[in-house]
């Protein structure tokens, strides 16, 4: 890896704000109710086991890992609106953050997962099998291309819907960073009804899922686009710290 | 008013689903042919230094039931206690070992079950030594923020004794949440390492 690269090097990572995530217990999202641990997290600082992370390089990717209208062609193209979405992988001092690995998962144009679980009674789509994965360029860059998602029911309230999303998994230069989210779409009147996003504590904090259309990314009669930026834990500069060489 | 410190918020986190086997491990979910294989699921490659092990456990609500929809991610240095990261100054890590895997829990059984190396000592950040450790990573549906904790090996009671981090517990009843019991199996050491998220014997679960 790059050695030039600011955000490899450098020391602690900034506290994540925990006030600002959603916390484990959001009982109007049910499942939570028994997942969410009860005790207070042990604040472990940051070692060297939390200050590093797994390395992925480009040669890992297919040519088609960023084309979910292309990567699981059957018979034909899947059906739906076409869209791009790109955007940068910065940390909190707005670093790009250079060679990450960024998936993304999905349902198709219905609603519909391709999952033995899921009991949707939209259909599948033969040609469309909803991941992708690719890893950030030099400027921290991402882009893939797909079918816009569509919302769907789920078992939680006996009428609760999801706004349409797609899921993120993004590893960023050390496992402080690793990071799973969700992206939702600019004017869903359904994302501000969902109990798994409102468990996110304040609007400003939502917003910052809403990837916002960008007209100027689109492709003329081809493919709309949408721009979401992802932002990753921020890390200190080693100015006076107190800590051994390579820690 | 100030200058601004010009620092952006982390995105917030949003559960990984019940469908985060179709980004995750797409194979084992039944799609097939996107990826040749689930990324973290590769075996051990032969040519890694080490110890074999296995590590093994499920993970329980705050019922007692366990789940079988959750993944599981370990972090771990080689056996040699570095770790094969850019972020590893002090030495070049063991080129046969990733570090890293993942895999979903079992469907029916919720098990989980990684062969790896036995990691060595790294070092705290005030130098003094970590007893052998590999950071454990969960999301499933129904956690809205991954779960951090780390698994500390049953038969190293004096490395465990030392540890820095087991030894800033302050409710020492809850020390052997983190400590994997040992069993041998075909003359291989398991370590079974049970997670529970909530209830009696809440594991430790780290804000790192």
């Amino acid at each position: 890896m790059r050695n030039e690269n600011s955000s490899h090097q450098g020391g602690s990572f900034y506290q994540r704000d925990r006030g600002w995530h959603p916390p484990a217990f959001t009982p109007e999202y049910k499942t939570s109710v028994l997942r969410s641990p009860k005790n207070a997290l042990l604040s472990l600082g940051n070692t060297l086991s939390e200050m590093t992370g797994p390395v992925f390089g480009h040669n890992m990717l297919g040519p088609l890992d960023n084309d979910l209208i292309l990567n699981y062609v059957q018979t034909g193209e899947p059906i739906g609106p076409r869209i791009i979405v790109h955007g940068q992988v910065l940390d909190e001092d707005a670093r790009p953050v250079r060679g990450a690995l960024v998936e993304f998962w999905q349902a198709n144009a219905g609603g519909r997962y391709r999952h033995k679980k899921e009991t949707y009674l939209a259909a599948i789509d033969p040609n469309f099998g909803g991941c992708g994965r690719t890893i950030t360029d030099d400027e921290g860059r991402y882009w893939f291309r797909t079918i816009k998602p569509g919302p769907y029911p789920w078992p939680n309230g006996v009428n609760d819907w999801r706004p349409a999303h797609i899921h993120f998994s993004v590893f960023g230069h050390a496992f402080a960073q690793r990071l799973i989210t969700q992206m939702y779409f600019e004017g869903d009147p359904m994302i501000w009804q969902c109990p798994i996003v409102m468990g996110i504590p304040s609007r400003e904090a939502v917003e910052r899922l809403v990837a916002a259309l960008d007209r100027e990314s689109t492709l003329p009669m081809d493919t709309m686009a949408y721009k979401f930026d992802i932002v990753l834990r921020g890390r200190r500069s080693t100015l006076f710290e107190n800590r051994m060489e390579g820690n | 008013m100030v200058q601004s410190l010009r620092r952006l918020k982390e995105s917030p986190s949003q559960t990984a689903g019940p469908y985060v086997h179709i980004g995750a491990t797409p194979n084992f979910s039944g799609i097939e042919g996107i990826y040749p294989h689930d990324l973290g699921s590769q075996p051990l490659s032969p040519e890694a230094k080490g110890e074999r092990i296995v590590v093994t456990g499920r993970i329980f609500d705050g019922s007692g039931t366990p789940i079988k929809d959750a993944l599981v991610e370990i972090w771990q240095a080689d056996a040699q206690g570095l770790y094969p990261s850019a972020g590893e100054h002090r030495g070049k890590a063991d080129p046969h070992f990733a570090g890293w895997f993942r895999q979903p829990v079992d469907g029916t059984t919720g098990v989980y079950r990684f062969e790896t190396v036995k990691p060595g000592v790294v070092p705290y950040f005030d130098g003094r030594p970590m007893a052998p450790h590999i950071t454990f990573w969960i999301v499933a549906r129904g956690i809205n923020i991954g779960l951090h904790t780390r698994l500390y090996f049953g038969d190293e009671d004096k490395a465990n004794a030392a540890d820095p981090i087991l030894g800033r517990i302050e409710h020492r009843v809850r020390v052997p949440t983190l400590i994997a019991t040992r069993s041998d199996e075909a003359g291989l050491p398991v370590y079974t390492f049970d997670i529970r998220l909530q209830g009696e014997g809440e594991t430790v679960f780290f804000d790192i």
